[in-house]
């Protein structure tokens, strides 16, 4: 029953020939793999890269964070992207030989979908938690209610919709909840896959989307590119300064700005403090290797994550991912120069 | 052998042409039939091999275990045991009546035999929709159903903890009515297969003692099928126990303990495609833990299946 991992292998593989027999035009191909949340935006890059680039060939497979390490790893890509930053033993694995660099980042909202109301629901930081915790249960309840007069909440059950898959969203969304709240790590804690008190789960963000869709009385956590692209209702969470934040591209920038980066850049926003920052927000990275075996390979890879960085990053808007600040790029772009 | 009847030598230049070409086709046959079950080895063996840190490590405690948290590494998969057992067994409980009487009236000459073939060929085209399929039908149709009418089941009926609310749409029943449809041309091809192969002589027998033609099936015809009958509810149930992307798009991925049909559950199969993906170090284990169990499950039914329908085959066969 090997059989997932063998087949994205033997896929890879295949792409990898399918790529290589063709390079009598393309000179260099670089494979990717991971992160099926920034999948969207790298895929979007890899085209647009090429025809500026005929002579290089990007691949990425959207195969998950987790596997997008794993791969990455064991040398099967040239780079990988991730919605979690490698951990301590991933990197030793690799004997260090990796830069995690922020390529792109992302929101997580609250999609609902209550009858009758389309926008404007408010949900305080002890609100989303007991909903989650399945101690809030019905949408009428007076923990949300206080902080949404203008609303006429109906008395319909809450369905709390989740991911069934592991996923990088799931692990930045309960990092949020285990920050925000010491009941919620107590009784669920944070991870990739976790066990939810209450509710159904949906596999993908897609998955999630339609039963959200589907369901009234539905609230569930997705990708802000993602509820937007499918128009979900969103929810404006409370942050930790306690202002109800409304989940856009630039409340999402508001709380990168605010995020200082440490060398390694490995930054987890668990829960910001700015007064207007959006709450559940994430940086995507990529993973490349400080050293390649070839000075073609390592040139490709170089170019390609530039462009990214500094060009790509003006389609980030419209594929409903926040712009990464100038400060950031500029610190990654020197980063990225160590590359050999 | 028909050669022996045509007078020949051992000598004969014929049996010389012939023999060698018959020798290496059988060896073909032998290798092939020897791959097939070599390969179901090595499944096992794979399975059971990528397994073993996780027997080790969580022992029975895996099966008893009533908690999935792959974050904090605590294993246990008995509701999803539930989930399977009670997914399939519903599914049987909906298509076993179903499938039987499409079985009887497609096996009796109610009707001509053209049109009968055809609603024969037509139900068996079912188990050629792909499972992808039904789960999206599932979604659109099915969910919505039980969401309206589980609310009143629900309302009406909470006392039972079967049907204690709130009622979801993605749930354990919806599961279950979908995977019924699923397996109904399994038991309804291989019910009607053994009821064609009740003698005639035992109908003419009970129409000369003067019974009736429903007297006749449910007397005599049904039981003396019934060993095939139930064969092809347990094959049934086999099918409905492994199904898995019908079942991860309806049943609502909860690994939590409920007896509630209208709440959601999860399955062995539909755990296993939501989470191998991106499952990583004892995950895995866990996972191939649960195959394994999946796995046995399945032989263990299907191999009960297989050693009705043979014991049928062959008791009918001496009443011909």
């Amino acid at each position: 029953m090997n059989a997932p991992t063998n087949l994205k292998q033997l896929c890879l593989a295949a792409v990898a020939f399918a790529a290589a027999s063709i390079q009598m035009h393309a000179s260099t191909t670089i494979n990717g793999s991971g992160s099926s949340f920034a999948a969207p935006i790298i895929i979007r890059w890899g085209i647009d890269f090429q025809k500026a680039h005929p002579e290089t060939r990007i691949n990425y497979q959207s195969v998950g964070s987790g596997a997008g390490i794993t791969q990455f790893i064991q040398n099967i890509t040239d780079f990988g992207a991730s919605d979690v930053a490698m951990s301590d033993e991933e990197i030793a694995k690799v004997g260090g030989n990796v830069l995690l660099l922020p390529a792109t980042a992302g929101t997580i909202v609250f999609a609902y979908n209550i009858p009758g109301i389309s926008t404007g629901l408010k949900l305080s930081r002890a609100a989303y938690i007991g909903i989650l915790l399945g101690t809030v249960k019905s949408w009428n309840d007076p923990l949300i209610a206080k902080d949404n007069t203008d609303l006429k909440l109906p008395n319909l059950p809450i369905t709390v919709v989740s991911r069934s898959d592991g996923s990088g969203t799931t692990g930045v969304f309960t990092a949020h909840l285990s920050a925000v709240s010491a009941d919620f790590k107590a009784q669920v804690g944070s991870g990739k896959s976790v066990t939810w008190p209450v509710g159904v789960a949906g596999k993908g963000n897609e998955g999630v989307t339609a039963l959200i869709k589907q369901t009234p009385g539905a609230i569930g956590y997705v990708e802000f590119g993602y509820a937007a692209n499918n128009k979900l209702s969103m929810a404006s969470p409370q942050n930790k300064a306690g202002n109800f934040i409304t989940p856009t591209i630039e409340s999402g920038a508001i709380t990168l700005a605010s995020v200082t980066l440490p060398e390694n850049f490995r930054a987890f926003i668990t829960d910001p403090e700015g007064a207007n920052d959006y709450p559940i927000a994430s940086f995507s990275w990529l993973l490349v290797k400080k050293s390649y075996p070839s000075a073609d390979k390592a040139a490709a890879v170089k170019a390609f994550v530039a462009y990214g960085l500094t060009t790509g990053q003006s389609v980030a808007p419209e594929l409903g991912y926040i712009t990464l600040p100038d400060s950031v790029v500029k610190k990654v772009l020197a980063a990225l120069e160590t590359v050999k | 052998m028909g050669v022996a009847s045509i007078p020949v030598g051992p000598e004969s230049p014929i049996q010389r042409e012939y023999r060698p070409r018959t020798d290496f086709f059988k060896g073909i046959c032998w290798l092939a039939s020897l791959l097939t079950v070599l390969l179901l080895v090595c499944i096992l063996l794979e399975v059971f091999s990528k397994a073993w840190p996780a027997i080790h490590r969580f022992g029975f405690g895996f099966i008893t275990g009533v908690q999935w948290s792959p974050n904090r590494e605590v294993f246990g998969v008995l509701p999803v045991l539930i989930g399977t057992g009670i997914s399939s067994l519903l599914a049987l409980l909906f298509a076993l009546p179903l499938g039987l009487a499409i079985a009887l009236f497609l096996s009796e000459d109610f009707l001509p035999a053209p049109i009968r073939q055809v609603i024969r060929f037509v139900i068996e085209l079912l188990a050629a929709i792909p499972s992808v399929v039904y789960g999206l039908w599932g979604i659109f149709v099915v969910v919505p159903l039980v969401q309206q009418y589980g609310g009143i089941l629900a309302d009406k009926l909470g006392f039972l903890p079967i049907f204690q609310g709130p009622a979801y749409g993605n749930s354990l029943l919806t599961a279950s009515i979908v995977l019924a449809l699923m397996v109904l041309p399994t038991i309804t091809a291989i019910s009607r297969s053994t009821l064609v192969t009740v003698p005639y002589a035992l109908r003419e027998g009970s129409y000369a003692l003067g019974a009736t033609r429903w007297e006749t099936i449910l007397g005599v015809i049904l039981p003396t099928a019934a060993p095939g009958i139930v064969a092809s509810s347990i094959l049934a149930f086999g099918r409905a126990m492994g199904e898995t992307m019908a079942v991860a798009m309806l049943i609502g991925n909860s690994q939590r303990l409920s007896w509630s049909f209208l709440a959601p559950s999860n399955t062995l199969s539909a755990l296993l495609a939501n989470q191998f993906a991106e499952a990583d170090g004892i995950q895995v284990n866990a996972l191939m833990y649960a195959a394994a169990l999946l796995v046995l499950m399945t032989l263990c039914v299907n191999i009960a299946g297989e050693a009705i329908l043979r014991h049928t085959q062959k008791t009918t066969a001496g009443l011909r």
